[in-house]
């Protein structure tokens, strides 16, 4: 740290510079979540940045790293988003990547799976294996991890709603495979108040939806010991429209919600707090985003420590998985897409990430081509193996700006975060649509500054050209549907009957009664029981949530 | 031709698609702009649209569509308007709708194809083409 004396003769000087350079002239820049940016940074804006709030990485508040090591010691988990049509075909997809070197799997499931109904349901039959792969019973989650061994893989689940019946197909298939639940290793998504105000992808109320959460972390911390129970998605926040301190403020007050949800029906907070892991976005200010990871690393270790009393320093290390931004990506000259890619990755790999997926550069037109998805996939692996960022623990530590800005954003988080609790807390604010009105208000406002060319956007507001429809886009092929019926068809004929409706009724009863549903779940998908059967029982338990529309 | 009223739209969300950001902001920023605009919210059954979009006597559908299933659903759309004698409703879509499917959109009767357009294209093209 510099001595008073230095800080005096450096601010007497920077205040020369800005004079002679005439700065205070030059027009207000912001970062997307309108925190100023100064045209240079000097040891005086590092002022308030003792050696205790950037400390050393794997050490309280650990805003360098969770890890001691970092990317030196064990480089990040590679993953590719994936998932399409049939089990079968996504099975032979996720064997190609394995093949071509993801450390991690991450399923994509149709619509109709999200939801809770079957592909021989008549009203999603155009949806069938179009955004991911149909999955109706147990059978599906064989076929998806047929010679993929459970033991060597990690995999990651978007799923939300009805996270406990696929968390149990993915233990029913690790019985089959000889791989016991303790050794599994993953994450479900699990975040469903996520859903209400940003992705969409709900079927019960909050309240019966966050009982269901809390009956699989207990699930989780009693049987499952490596796997993650929740990734606070802070990505599709972001996605629908908030900005970088909104996407962290809001999935934190998610991340609370859970938290005092899982305390009050007993949890001990240290059982379950080291598994918590995030799922974030990274968009194209390359710096803010950086400062946006290590804000959020140094603030969640403060937060769990302070706040919630946790006491085991495993419970205070913020986990986080992150993902380019696939709504930064255009249409408009789609190859484009690769580049932001790369600068969004090395965001993600800077801020010091624990797994990673890049986006496909067709992300803007349809779901990816194998050959995008690989491309996908060697844009993390050069970055891993060839750029050397690797090599050294937070190389941005310590640069003036990213301290600084680190600082401002962790600031304005905890603004955010007190603004939801000052107005009765994240269940409430969801409810009565109060956060889906910010989120609205920065969309608008991120199109407008497109459509007038504040926010310059290559191919789309500058440097346009005539373009030709872009070719060797996915397909999706009806018939594939038509094959999962026809499986779904003999699964239904093949599997005991008696034995099915017995763990339905089970179920029933367990949702009625308010027990833990993951066993009674776990015998209904061991009984070949679909989907859409199990959430029909679980919907005439629970009801189902209708969203708030006075938004404008 | 002066106008005697502002447009009256419903934007709609068809199947289970969640992707609502496009909806909503295209919403708002039809209401800034002064038309009338009733939003279906999520996850709507075809038959739902078509009914909400007769009882509130609208003369435009706007569906917004993010799961690929474009196609199918303006066809469903436009042949259950039909059904209920409201083909003079128009029907426009939005979403990630690929330049190779604006074509067979128009075929099957589509109005016109946003995509992704810019909000002053569509307030423009609603102003000009619907209204009684």
């Amino acid at each position: 740290m510099c001595c008073k004396d230095e800080n005096k003769q450096l601010e007497a000087r920077y205040q020369a510079w800005e004079e002679a350079n005439k700065v205070s002239r030059l027009p207000r820049v912001t970062t997307s979540a309108g925190i100023e940016i100064k045209p240079l940074y000097t040891a005086l804006d590092a002022a308030g940045n003792c050696a205790e709030q950037v400390g050393l990485p794997g050490e309280y508040p650990f805003t360098r790293g969770v890890h001691p090591l970092m990317h030196r010691s064990k480089v990040w988990t590679m993953r590719q988003y994936s998932g399409y049509s049939t089990a079968k075909e996504s099975n032979e997809r996720n064997k190609f990547f394995f093949q071509q070197g993801v450390t991690g799997l991450s399923v994509a499931f149709d619509l109709p799976t999200q939801m809770g109904y079957d592909s021989d349901n008549p009203d999603v039959e155009d949806e069938v294996g179009r955004v991911g792969v149909a999955v109706d019973t147990l059978a599906d989650m064989e076929l998806l991890f047929d010679g993929l061994p459970l033991d060597r893989i990690s995999t990651s689940f978007t799923i939300n709603a009805i996270t406990p019946i696929i968390l149990a197909m993915y233990v029913a298939v690790g019985e089959k495979q000889g791989v016991a639940p303790e050794k599994l290793t993953g994450t479900v998504q699990n975040d469903i108040l996520k859903e209400y105000f940003a992705r969409g992808a709900y079927i019960f109320p909050l309240r019966p939806s966050m009982k269901m959460v809390g009956d699989t972390f207990e699930f989780c911390s009693q049987k499952m010991p490596k796997f993650v129970p929740l990734s606070v998605c802070g990505y599709h926040i972001r996605e629908s429209g908030a900005d970088a301190v909104q996407e962290i403020a809001y999935a934190f007050c998610n991340a609370a919600a859970y938290i005092e949800n899982a305390v009050q029906r007993g949890l001990d907070i240290d059982s379950f707090a080291p598994r918590i892991s995030f799922n974030l976005a990274a968009h194209m200010d390359l710096f803010e985003e950086v400062a946006k990871f290590r804000a959020a690393r140094r603030l969640w270790a403060k937060l769990l420590k302070e706040r919630f009393g946790a006491k085991d320093p495993r419970s205070w290390k913020f986990l986080y998985f992150a993902g380019t931004g696939g709504s930064t990506y255009t249409a408009q000259q789609p190859d484009n897409n690769i580049i932001r890619g790369t600068l969004e990755t090395l965001a993600i790999v800077l801020g010091g990430c624990q797994a990673l997926t890049v986006n496909t550069k067709d992300e803007g037109h349809a779901i990816p081509t194998a050959e995008a998805g690989l491309t996908a996939l060697r844009t993390q692996q050069i970055i891993a193996l060839e750029s050397g960022v690797a090599n050294t623990v937070d190389p941005l530590g310590g640069s003036w700006y990213v301290e600084s800005m680190t600082g401002a954003m962790e600031r304005e988080m905890v603004k955010v975060m007190e603004d939801i609790e000052s107005k009765g807390g994240m269940i409430k604010c969801i409810e009565n649509g109060y956060v889906q009105r910010n989120i609205l208000k920065n969309a608008l406002q991120i199109q407008r500054d497109i459509e007038t060319g504040k926010k310059p956007l290559i191919g789309v507001n500058t440097l346009t050209m005539e373009e030709a429809p872009p070719v060797n886009l996915h397909q999706w092929n009806s018939e594939h549907g038509r094959e999962q019926q026809m499986r779904l068809q003999q699964v239904k004929e093949n599997r005991d009957e008696a034995r099915v409706q017995k763990a339905l009724s089970g179920l029933k009863e367990a949702a009625v009664s308010q027990e833990n549903i993951m066993e009674a779940t776990l015998a209904a998908v061991k009984a070949y029981a679909t989907v859409g059967e199990m959430t029909a029982v679980l919907k005439e338990v629970y009801g189902t949530f209708r969203e708030p529309l006075d938004l404008f | 031709m002066a106008r005697q009223a502002p447009v009256r739209i419903l934007i709609a969300k068809p199947g289970l698609d969640g992707h609502d950001r496009g909806a909503k902001v295209v919403a708002k920023a039809l209401m800034e702009a002064g038309l009338e605009v009733i939003y279906s919210g999520l996850h709507q059954s075809i038959d739902q649209i078509a009914h909400t979009a007769v009882q509130e006597d609208v003369e435009v559908v706007g569906l917004s569509v993010l799961s690929n299933a474009h196609v199918s659903y303006s066809a469903k759309l436009l042949k259950k308007l039909r059904e209920l004698g409201a083909e003079d409703i128009k029907v426009v879509v939005g979403g990630n709708v690929p330049n190779s499917d604006e074509a067979v959109l128009k075929e099957l009767g589509v109005a016109e194809v946003f995509g992704s357009a810019p909000l002053e294209r569509v307030i423009t093209w609603l102003n000009e083409n619907c209204g009684k």
